[in-house]
């Protein structure tokens, strides 16, 4: 698993690439770390690029869950873009879906983001 | 061996309410499309082929499985269980039935632990009562007699325990070694859950039956989830508590001593193992939701197999039989 990072305005971009499960979780888990402590009322927004994500297990959602449970009450935005079929299917069926917003394109999550009527 | 359910729901016993069994009639009714039935037997055969949520129901009673390594006859018969929830009403229902209540029989019942729905059906379970019975109840908890007791205490319950008339007796286990109980080989192991947990490997000549109820994974633990592939490694069967949805086990459900659908696919497929029963169902779930519960977790499994072999999946319902 790699994690590249690109800020465009407001927004961290973030894109893991390849098989995010419980052996790599944890590592995963620290590489998005500082940028889940940054996100904020008055930090950046976090975009999680996942179009080259291969496959996430039930450990790498955790992590995706515990940066939202920091972030959006301290009044930062968490969305993900750009999934896969399989990892969409995968969101759906855990309920992740449900947790944070899910865009079809890292370009609509990077424009709603950007919105500042959006709101939190 | 023979895996049979008679409890299968979570926390607390659920039943059909009048409304929601006049709607699987009107279902039924519809999808006969006027077709007459010359008798009962033709009109359950019918039943038999509309889709389950119609014609059946997943049932509401708690925990209680039994293992059935022989057909029982009419003779003295040694019975297996999982857990004493609801379901060990019916079952003992069945037994007697089966037997009479003169035919001294043997209960081998190995307990997660003694939360209430676990525990509630012993006071309704009719061979307890009848002399010449012999109980043996095993766990690994400490408190686990006064747990049976004290539900039939004063003011909780009219008949005290120690009215029962078969021959009881607790038998305490340790987590990580190894028994051989009732041709069984049994392995307790610890699992997450307020109070504390246990579940079972039982394994008879090259079969291997898990019992993994009340069970949360907190999934912060490379070392905790291969702990479970090896609990669950090779293994014919696994019965896994799937109350939850994976979003809710992690946040909302956190530490409530609950599981996931996504989990049990995950453990049994690094597992190796060929059959999953998704258990312990959510009481507010209705049928329709279990099913879609079920249809979404055989998806995952597809999605997620690769070039493995297939997991079967199976969402329990009370009267459930799977052959191993």
């Amino acid at each position: 698993m790699e994690l590249n990072a690109a800020q465009k305005n407001n927004i961290v971009v973030l894109a893991p690439r390849g098989r995010i499960d419980h052996l790599n979780a944890d590592a995963f888990g620290k590489a998005v770390a500082p940028h889940v402590e940054a996100c904020n009322k008055d930090g950046p927004r976090l975009l999680f690029d996942l179009s080259s994500l291969e496959y996430i297990s039930s450990a790498g959602l955790r992590i995706l869950m515990l940066a939202s449970k920091r972030a959006i009450p301290a009044g930062g935005r968490i969305g993900v873009a750009a999934p896969t079929a399989l990892v969409r299917e995968i969101l759906e069926i855990s309920r992740f879906d449900l947790v944070f917003p899910v865009f079809d394109t890292v370009n609509a999550g990077l424009a709603s983001f950007a919105d500042p009527a959006a709101g939190h | 061996m023979r895996a049979r359910f008679w409890g299968t729901r979570g926390s607390l016993p659920v039943a059909l309410t009048a409304a929601e069994v006049k709607h699987k009639v009107a279902q039924a009714l519809l999808l006969a499309g006027g077709r007459s039935f010359k008798d009962q037997a033709e009109a359950e055969t019918y039943a038999a082929t509309l889709p389950f949520t119609t014609a059946q129901t997943f049932g509401g009673n708690t925990s209680c499985v039994e293992l059935e390594l022989q057909p029982p006859g009419k003779d003295a018969h040694e019975y297996i269980l999982c857990d004493a929830g609801s379901g060990l009403r019916p079952f003992g229902n069945a037994v007697l039935a089966r037997h009479g209540p003169k035919t001294p029989n043997v209960f081998h019942i190995f307990m997660s632990h003694p939360h209430w729905d676990h525990i509630m059906g012993f006071p309704f379970f009719t061979p307890a009562y009848i002399p010449g019975n012999r109980l043996r109840i095993y766990g690994c908890h400490s408190g686990l007699e006064e747990a049976f007791r004290r539900q039939q205490a004063p003011p909780s319950f009219p008949v005290d325990f120690d009215y029962l008339g078969a021959d009881i007796e607790f038998i305490q286990l340790e987590p990580g070694q190894r028994y051989d109980i009732a041709g069984l080989r049994v392995t307790p192991k610890l699992q997450l859950h307020g109070g504390d947990s246990y579940g079972y490997r039982f394994e008879r000549q090259g079969k291997v039956v898990v019992y993994s109820t009340d069970s949360e994974h907190k999934l912060d633990s490379a070392e905790e989830t291969e702990s479970f592939v090896r609990f669950f490694f090779g293994a014919d069967l696994v019965i896994f508590d799937a109350m939850y949805s994976l979003a809710d086990a992690v946040s909302v459900k956190e530490d409530w001593g609950h599981s996931s659908n996504m989990v049990g696919v995950e453990l049994c497929q690094l597992a190796g193992a060929r059959h999953l029963v998704l258990f312990h169902h959510e009481p507010v779930f209705k049928d329709a939701k279990i099913a879609e519960i079920e249809a979404e977790t055989r998806r995952l499994e597809a999605l997620t197999r690769q070039d493995a072999p297939q997991l079967t999946i199976s969402a329990a319902y009370d009267g459930l039989e799977i052959d191993l």
